[in-house]
């Protein structure tokens, strides 16, 4: 059976969810070939081949870390040589897609990004896309070339698919662009104990409505009664009432979780983007014309204030 | 000597317009009205400001699109300051992948001359965000992207990345590929006598031919990739709306656990 290159995704081998996800969507196309460029192969091949990798490929050196992107591109292209794979899978991160990019105009390919789902198909890889903020539905195939593909975060289930997953060093020699950007400083984010917000199956978000930065605390008292994460929308953002990693929107992340759950938030197009693609949409708004409205599962036209409070109660209740 | 700011910028169909797709599956550009992508102001601020902190420095605005795309996009960006536009406008780019139009842009690049490429985050319609990527590829120079602070100075270009685990300050020597996103500072209104002063900046229509380009290499014809099928995706089922009683927090604790979520 063919093989799949899927780079892992991960913190000091600590293998992030949406690369357990690739692994399910490379076995219906191949056996799952996963890359892990960095510190941590031992802690992470475990975790890979439990999901179906049949081989980790590992390779570790101080310029994964210390200059960007294209370390990791020169590092994915070697794996590359050496599998001669069907198709190369990555997470639709911003750092993801841009070595995805790099690498599909070394080895002449194709690139789609963002897929919300993939298929084996007659003429290689199906994926699946959703575009102009999710109003339409596509399905595209890289045409030339072994196909290159990013897949968003919740795009496929995590499941339990043993496989040998061998560990085995991979040889890298980096080019002359290699150390163009240097990485002066790195600032981890502080964590806030909650889900990570793409990855998150529930997320509570706050818009205009909440109408304050010390507002906020009733759209986290709502995410943390249901273990969710916490988004805002970009007039939340905007005014500085909430920091920009937590945007939902076209310009922020893009979520697709089980549950979103909208607070004060109207439903612009640029926020639309964002959530579209959520399963259940549910709002809180006190404007009925709101065009939120027009997206939900289940709406309260009501003051966000009372209504979420009252929702946080009665879920921390039944759950005690 | 100059500082040769060449700034990419895409004309789109507006994103708050109705937009579909024409009958071979490209963006259908008559249905809505175009304009320049607003995610490329924050790139022509950018460009302006780092313009002004030097002693000496021309802004190029590039675009490649179809001939409304010089009036309603290119214009735009000439009206905030940029001092001159390339315009690469050709029927045999119709349909063309990220990969075509990365093509052309790096060898427009390389026509005007440059030392600091300053492009989006992404465009609006594609949103794909890998284009400044690949213009470094192409180009061959560092790829300082998704920046939310940058400065050039001494022959260096540095700045602030906000990636998904951490905060990276970059620093890159010239010439380099940034892009900048919509943190990076809001991007300013044309002024009246920017708008009449724009009108009489140079724009420079180029065509395939011009850069050496073969008309196969780009188009729907020369894409690496292929869509099958667009389909709108179906309205969702009207949900249920009710008016908040006093109860609204506890009816929808009801439907979340009808839902399973509680």
């Amino acid at each position: 059976m063919a093989e799949v290159l899927v780079l892992v995704d991960h913190v000091d081998g600590a293998v992030r969810k949406p690369t357990l996800e690739l692994l399910t969507l490379a076995r219906r196309i191949g056996d799952p070939v996963a890359v892990h460029l960095g510190a941590g192969a031992d802690t992470a091949a475990p975790v890979l081949a439990e999901h179906g990798a049949v081989k980790v490929l590992a390779a570790d050196a101080p310029e994964f870390a210390d200059y960007l992107v294209v370390p990791k591109v020169d590092a994915l292209k070697a794996a590359y040589d050496a599998v001669s794979p069907a198709a190369v899978l990555v997470a639709s991160s911003a750092e993801g897609k841009e070595i995805a990019a790099r690498l599909a105009l070394r080895i002449g390919s194709g690139i789609i990004t963002d897929a919300v789902d993939l298929e084996a198909g007659d003429n290689g890889p199906v994926a699946t896309q959703s575009v102009f903020a999710a109003a339409f539905t596509t399905k595209s195939r890289v045409s030339q070339g072994t196909p290159v593909i990013t897949v968003k975060p919740n795009s496929a289930p995590v499941e339990s698919a043993p496989a040998a997953g061998t560990v085995e060093q991979l040889t890298v020699s980096f080019g002359g662009t290699a150390t163009g950007t240097k990485v002066v400083s790195r600032t981890p984010r502080e964590s806030t104990g909650r889900p990570d917000l793409t990855e998150a199956a529930i997320v509570v978000s706050g818009g205009r409505g909440v109408n304050g930065a010390d507002n906020f605390h009733v759209i986290e008292a709502l995410a943390d009664s249901l273990g969710a994460a916490v988004g805002a929308s970009r007039a939340a953002v905007d005014a500085g009432w909430y920091p920009h990693s937590n945007q939902v929107g076209q310009t922020g992340k893009q979520v697709s979780p089980q549950l979103y759950i909208a607070n004060g938030i109207s439903g612009a197009i640029q926020h639309r983007a964002g959530m579209q693609t959520s399963k259940t949409i549910v709002a809180v708004n006190k404007d009925a014309e709101a065009p939120i409205f027009d997206l939900v599962d289940y709406g309260v036209v009501g003051d966000l204030f009372q209504v979420v409070p009252q929702l946080t109660e009665e879920v921390t209740a039944r759950k005690g | 000597m100059s500082l040769r700011i060449v700034v990419c910028v895409k004309y789109v169909p507006d994103a708050t317009g109705d937009r579909h797709f024409a009958e071979d599956l490209t963006t259908d550009r008559d249905a809505v009205d175009g304009l320049l992508s607003e995610l490329d102001e924050y790139a022509v601020e950018q460009a302006l400001q780092i313009s002004e902190a030097s002693d000496d420095a021309e802004i190029t605005v590039v675009t490649v699109g179809p001939e409304e795309a010089n009036k309603d996009g290119l214009r735009k960006a000439l009206s905030m300051g940029a001092d001159k536009g390339v315009h690469v406008v050709d029927d045999a780019l119709h349909g063309s992948d990220v990969m075509g139009t990365s093509l052309v842009l790096a060898k427009a690049v390389e026509h005007v001359g440059y030392d600091l490429v300053v492009c989006g985050m992404a465009s609006t319609d594609g949103t794909m965000g890998v284009l400044p990527a690949l213009l470094a590829e192409r180009l061959g120079v560092p790829q300082v992207t998704l920046l939310s602070e940058v400065a050039v100075a001494d022959g260096q270009v540095t700045g602030r990345r906000d990636g998904d685990t951490a905060t990276e300050r970059l620093a890159a020597s010239l010439p380099a590929v940034v892009s900048v996103t919509d943190q990076s500072g809001e991007a300013r209104y044309p002024s009246f006598k920017g708008i009449m002063a724009a009108k009489k900046k140079p724009v420079e229509e180029l065509q395939l031919s011009d850069l050496g380009i073969e008309a196969d290499l780009v188009g729907l014809g020369g894409a690496w990739t292929a869509v099958d099928s667009a389909d709108a995706r179906p309205a969702r089922t009207a949900g249920t709306i009710v008016k908040d009683e006093g109860e609204g927090g506890k009816q929808l604790a009801a439907f979340l656990a009808e839902r399973k979520f509680i």
